[in-house]
């Protein structure tokens, strides 16, 4: 080796591990905030944690949060009630007509609709749901919540049943299965994995949505006793607690919080879960 | 090249035997994908409980061919076809006539073996019934019936309800044969069945093409003059989207009269 070819060895020797230092450590940057997160949330929930919390509501002597756990898995089962029929439909036909102009106008459609802020999809609940029935709701807050897991869903049933070779397609119709029988007894049991960790995915979104509810299920102090009564969520009651300056109530919230985040990270490890079983 | 159907000559197979009845007839049949013509005014019997070999270099249609006899073809975004295909008698491009019922009685076998990845060896023969929404009234009866047929019963006959895909690429295709001839096609389109198979695999599906002709009537797609001889009562020549040949298969292969036939046969060019 020529001294220039050393010396030219030796510098990009010195970039590549610079170049390595560099983005470990904005590896670890990016982490920081969720470790951070996850450290505070867990230290400060867990001293609220205790048998009341879990099993009273908000409104009762020694006060929980029981109608705020029920309130959030009620809102959260019924939007994706609404939302995962519907939204793997929706990808599913935009897998199986993927060129046809109205597959690629719905996608462009549902592109801008997961681009939509949720605080948007709440105020509109509120004009379109709330208003006309006179009342806050656990439906309406439903409502908002599958309009926002609805993109989800859609986008990332499109993108698996993408992924299903066409050779599988080839192989129903050839056997006369018309095109709807081959979607979804061919197509969407082969993409099953990945549309269910999508799914899940979704679900944990909603978990986390505040805004949407604000004005929709709005706020209880007590179980509701119908859907069509305003309903207390975790993420609300968070909010709420945390506007006042009572300092047993921020307690309250952090364990809230800590629960919120414990379902949020349930659903994921899940999600991820159901990925590996498929591969 | 021929110009009308009747002018094509079918000769008996065999010495003694009668005029062979045509099952199928293609009719000046054409194709496109998207502006590109595949295949030009083919007129083709395919006769009935025999089997056909379409032979040709790489992109000759023969492929495209036959996907056109049972309305494959059309599947594919931008494809089209202008002509005609006659199954018994009648038109299978007809404006009355369901797709869906012209592919139930003529089966296909892909090039790759395709079973479904999620189904069992079980439910993949019992597949085209149930994606026809038909509940068959003696399942195992039938299972081991095609299984049988398909040369595959004695392999699979312990692990039925192993997935489909866990299978020996070989025993994948003839599961694929299999889940085909469930559906009683009255003929089975093979569109080079043993091109991703290994020498001992495709003895056993050309074997089983042999078996199968006294029941079915059969067209093969193959690369492999070889096969085409071993396995054809009738080989078609095709080159650049037209056939170029037609006649009994020893014909083809000992004096064809076409020179460009006996150049791709004797390996000048392809």
């Amino acid at each position: 080796m020529t001294p220039e070819m050393e010396r030219a060895y030796i510098g990009r020797k010195f970039i590549d591990r610079a170049a390595m230092l560099a983005s470990s450590l904005a590896v670890a940057l990016a982490l920081l905030p969720l470790i951070a997160l996850l450290a505070y949330v867990v230290s400060h929930g867990v001293r609220a944690f205790s048998a009341s919390f879990f099993l009273e509501p908000i409104g009762a002597r020694g006060a929980g949060m029981a109608n705020a756990i029920v309130g959030t898995v009620e809102l959260v089962l019924l939007a994706s009630a609404m939302a995962l029929p519907l939204g793997i439909a929706a990808g599913l036909y935009l897998a199986e007509y993927r060129s046809t102009g109205l597959a690629r106008a719905v996608r462009f459609a549902v592109d801008i609709h997961a681009g939509v802020p949720s605080i948007v999809v709440g105020v509109v609940v509120y004009a379109v749901v709330v208003v006309r029935m006179k009342q806050f709701s656990a439906f309406a807050g439903a409502i908002s919540l599958a309009i926002v897991m609805l993109p989800l869903v859609t986008r990332t049933t499109d993108a698996l049943a993408r992924t299903v070779p066409d050779s599988l397609r080839e192989a129903a119709l050839a056997l006369g299965a018309p095109r709807w029988r081959t979607a979804i007894f061919v197509v969407l049991p082969t993409a099953s994995a990945g549309i269910r960790s999508g799914c899940l995915l979704a679900v944990a979104r909603a978990c986390g949505e505040t805004a949407p509810l604000l004005f929709t299920a709005y706020n209880n102090r007590f179980f509701n006793e119908s859907l069509a009564d305003p309903t207390s969520t975790l993420q609300v009651q968070i909010f709420t607690y945390t506007m006042t300056p009572n300092a047993d109530w921020h307690a309250q919230a952090w364990a809230a919080a800590l629960v919120l985040v414990a379902i949020v990270v349930v659903l994921n490890v899940a999600a991820r879960l159901l990925v590996a079983e498929r591969s | 090249m021929n110009d009308s159907v009747d002018s094509i000559r079918v000769r008996p197979a065999r010495a003694g035997e009668r005029e062979p009845a045509a099952k199928m007839r293609a009719d000046k049949l054409s194709a496109w994908f998207g502006s590109k013509q595949a295949l030009r005014e083919i007129t083709l019997p395919i006769v009935e409980r025999k089997v056909t070999a379409v032979i040709g270099p790489s992109g000759c249609g023969k492929s495209t061919f036959i996907r056109c006899l049972n309305r494959m073809h059309e599947v594919v975004g931008g494809a089209r076809t202008t002509g005609d295909v006659v199954l018994d008698g009648k038109s299978i491009y007809g404006p009355e006539v369901d797709p869906v019922r012209v592919r139930r009685r003529v089966g296909m076998v892909f090039q790759k073996p395709n079973p479904f990845p999620t189904m069992s060896v079980r439910d993949n023969v019992l597949a085209g019934l149930r994606l026809s929404g038909i509940d068959p009234p003696d399942p195992d009866a039938l299972i081991e019936e095609v299984l049988g047929q398909a040369a595959l019963w004695d392999e699979v006959k312990d692990a039925l309800h192993s997935p489909g895909g866990a299978l020996s690429g070989g025993q994948q295709q003839r599961l694929c044969i299999a889940r085909c001839l469930a559906l009683e096609p009255e003929v089975v389109l093979m569109d080079e069945p043993c091109s991703s198979l290994d020498p001992v695999a495709t003895a056993k599906i050309e074997e089983l093409i042999h078996e199968l002709r006294d029941r079915y009537t059969i067209v093969v797609v193959t690369h492999s003059m070889q096969q085409a001889a071993r396995v054809s009562d009738y080989t078609a020549f095709f080159y650049l989207g037209a056939l170029v040949e037609y006649d009994l298969a020893d014909v083809i292969f000992t004096k064809p009269s076409d020179p460009r036939t006996e150049d791709y046969i004797t390996g000048r060019f392809g």
